[in-house]
């Protein structure tokens, strides 16, 4: 196809036109690349809304939702940034995070799901013909006819499953080098004996072939295969994908000239810069400048520390107001972060490999099926000496008992649960997650940023005189500090006009000051504006005229938090709150969500010992968190969900991603694994009980073709209906 | 009997062009959004006339 595009070389005969041309493909491909996802996309508007919002950015050339995997594709204008985006789709209320295309490009083409979908057609097609022709067969088709009929099923057969069955020999293949029985050596044994006792049969004019139900069988086992790596593929395309908060370059000043240069490159000693919004690259101590910096996500305090010459800062806190020099004192392993790193790489190995449902049923039922064709093949062949029946017994146990439905068992239930989960916005991101989510019994929240939202909000406006807020509203305006972009977004949708302040400046790591009238105002610190430090989060406003008044925050809890933790008692679980935050908020918040069960001020190791403790007394705890102190915890939990905002860190160590906002339909998914645990135990049932039917009749020489297609659709379409009934 | 002459083929001759539609869909990437195109089809935005 490619060679039909026309060239972009003016000259065709030209031979150097192919690099040119890669040069000007790889451009195209380059800014083609941002790519969001957009976990509250639901229904055709929606579509309409983003696509048309987009396009009509600057820079942008076309926009493009997928509503199945929730994300939109854009190709804008090297220039353009996915911050603008997101801002834009900020405004008409749709959430979005960055992913990366790097890593994206790799499942947007989706070759592997592709070619499996490709070989489940073809499958599909053979099966309906020779289908076709066996029905004749089966309704009693004589002597030339027969002959013929199998003839041509045969032609028709035999390429399909070289085509089709590659998946299952090549895996086959490579467990018998491992020196493994996995459930592909008796799927690809059924399907390799099959086809050449059938064609064996049709050469000396016999009366059974199973084309149909190798075919068949290959279609079927094709279908629980591309439902399993459907469900895989999701879960990776966007959990991995949410674009790294680490930064991996950093600023480095030598000799007072600034260099960006990687992390990796930084040794202790070196002087780096770090500016108001940025993070952390390496531990340090501060050296020149003084700011205030959000620690948050390493330990869950909500309130911004102030940070002067002597300092000492970690990697992964976040700068807030003031430039900053920090000289390093730990870069790359040394680091606060990589320890933390480190501690999850403890925590991860100590967690004992889960073993799937699936598994446990493959381990147990392979030597089954191999013992029981091989005793059957012998049995027959000492009773009547006769090998081509003996062989053809041993083929039709071999087909009846081959997983087909056992194959469909899990990924059915599985991609129906994992599909509902979607909608509600969780993303499975670990095959085995759903199994143990539905053994959970205790569940521990964090609280900074997964049942609040971690972003701080004035409370009691209404109490302070108009005058105090009108130049509350001036000053915060000036400042990109987290609290008073609370005040100041607060006063506006409170429809405060600022007052007119005149010469506002920012004091780094103080706050901000100006001139009302004749008069010094200032917002900021407690012994800055010259106020007594109340409980809490809290800011200052000193207006010259009487005491500085205090501005508490609040941090607002999760939409949904409370539902949530409301609908986990009512289900009977256990519900802990344990946070790195001091004991006012944390107290003021459990009791707010009608949480007895909580502690203050834990350190990371406390979190991980807690549930370690918890595991030990035979709990089954779901970890719910979204900082780096959290990472070990989520990481020793039984099963671990963290959301979309959390770090990077956190969510590599969770087994399942909140995609929105919304933290209610927690409870609704731990009922939905449940009862998806229930139907995969029913289809497991259900097959089995297809095979103590089948089998004996196989084993006594009596099934024919006909019968094994009917045991194995009937077993197959049953399974996935009832993976359907999932609600 | 002599109808099967016929009738074979032009079974075979169907699935095969259900097959080869199939895999030209595939090809053309007809199955990336499914959930997506059912949406896009109750959209009003090119009623009129053709996207360009």
């Amino acid at each position: 196809m490619t060679s039909l595009a026309p060239s972009a070389s003016a000259c065709p005969a030209c031979v150097a036109a192919p690099a040119a041309e890669r040069i000007a493909e790889a451009r195209a491909v380059k800014d083609a690349g941002l790519v969001l996802s957009l976990p509250t996309a639901h229904c055709a508007v929606c579509i309409s809304d983003v696509e048309r919002t987009l396009s009509a950015l600057p820079g942008v050339r076309s926009a493009r939702v997928n509503l199945t995997l929730k994300r939109v594709s854009v190709a804008a204008a090297p220039e353009v940034t996915a911050e603008d985006l997101i801002g834009a789709l900020k405004g008409i209320g749709y959430p979005a995070h960055e992913l990366d295309p790097g890593l994206l490009s790799v499942t947007e083409t989706d070759k592997a799901g592709r070619d499996l979908l490709m070989r489940l057609g073809v499958a599909g097609f053979a099966m309906m013909n020779i289908m076709l022709l066996s029905v004749a067969v089966w309704s009693g088709a004589e002597a030339a006819t027969r002959d013929l009929f199998h003839w041509i099923s045969a032609a028709i057969a035999l390429p399909t499953l070289a085509f089709s069955g590659q998946p299952f020999f090549a895996s086959a293949f490579a467990s018998l080098k491992a020196r493994r029985l996995g459930m592909d050596v008796p799927i690809s044994l059924a399907l390799i004996l099959a086809s050449s006792i059938s064609l064996y049969e049709t050469f000396a004019g016999g009366h059974h072939a199973y084309f149909d139900a190798a075919v068949s069988l290959c279609f079927f086992l094709l279908a629980g295969r591309y439902l399993d790596y459907r469900s895989r593929a999701a879960a990776r395309s966007a959990a991995e994908e949410l674009t790294a908060l680490e930064v991996p370059r950093a600023t480095r000043v030598r000799d007072g000239a600034e260099t960006v240069v990687p992390i990796a490159e930084l040794a202790v000693g070196d002087l780096v810069r770090v500016r108001p919004g940025g993070r952390m690259p390496v531990d340090g101590v501060v050296t020149e400048g003084t700011s205030e910096i959000d620690r948050s996500l390493l330990t869950g305090e909500t309130l911004p520390v102030w940070a002067g010459e002597g300092s000492a800062v970690s990697a992964g806190e976040v700068n807030l107001t003031g430039p900053l020099t920090l000289r390093v004192t730990a870069a790359g392993r040394d680091t606060s972060l990589h320890r933390m790193a480190d501690l999850v790489a403890v925590a991860e190995s100590a967690r004992t490999r889960y073993t799937s449902l699936a598994d446990r049923m493959a381990r147990a039922y392979s030597p089954v099926v191999h013992l029981m064709a091989l005793a059957s093949f012998s049995t027959w062949l000492y009773l009547t000496g006769d090998l081509r029946l003996a062989v053809n017994v041993a083929a039709a146990v071999l087909i009846i008992t081959c997983p087909c439905a056992l194959a469909l068992a899990v990924p059915a239930v599985v991609t129906s649960a994992s599909g509902k989960l979607f909608r509600k916005g969780f993303l499975i991101k670990d095959g085995t997650a759903l199994e143990r989510l539905a053994e959970v019994d205790t569940v521990v929240f964090d609280k900074t940023g997964t049942l609040t939202l971690g972003a701080p909000e004035p409370v009691d406006l209404a109490a302070y005189p108009r005058a105090d807020l009108e130049i509350a509203a001036a000053l915060a305006g000036a400042s990109a500090h987290p609290l008073s972009r609370a005040i100041s977004t607060a006063l506006a949708e409170a429809g405060v006009v600022p007052a007119r302040v005149a010469d506002i400046r920012e004091v780094p790591g103080y706050g901000v000051e100006g001139r009302h009238g004749d008069r010094m105002v200032r917002l900021g610190r407690a012994e800055w504006v010259g106020a007594t430090p109340a409980d809490g989060t809290a800011t200052y406003l000193s207006t010259g005229e009487g005491a500085a008044r205090a501005f508490g925050f609040t941090d607002r809890p999760r939409p949904g938090a409370g539902a949530a933790v409301a609908a986990l008692k009512a289900a009977g679980k256990r519900v802990i709150l344990l946070s790195g935050d001091t004991e006012a908020p944390v107290a003021r918040l459990a009791s707010d969500l009608g949480i007895e069960d909580w502690q203050a001020g834990q350190r990371p190791e406390d979190k991980a010992a807690r549930i370690s403790a918890l595991t030990g007394e035979g709990a089954r705890v779901l970890m719910v968190g979204d900082g780096l102190n959290d990472t070990a915890a989520l990481a020793s939990a039984h099963v671990s969900i963290s959301p979309a905002s959390a770090l990077d860190a956190a969510r590599v160590a969770s087994d399942i991603v909140l995609l929105g906002q919304d933290l209610a339909p927690l409870a609704d998914a731990i009922r939905i694994a449940k009862q998806a645990r229930i139907r995969i135990k029913q289809n497991f049932a259900l097959s089995l009980a297809y095979n103590l039917v089948a089998v004996p009749v196989a084993l006594v020489g009596l099934a024919t073709p006909l019968i094994a297609a009917l045991a194995m659709s009937t077993s197959s379409v049953t399974v996935s209906l009832n993976a359907l009934r999932l609600k | 009997m002599e109808m099967l002459a016929i009738l074979i083929p032009v079974s075979l001759l169907l699935g095969g062009l259900g097959l080869v539609a199939f895999l030209w869909a595939l090809k053309h990437r007809q199955y990336e959004d499914p959930e997506g195109d059912s949406h896009r089809i109750l959209k009003k935005d090119w009623d009129d006339r053709p996207k360009p």
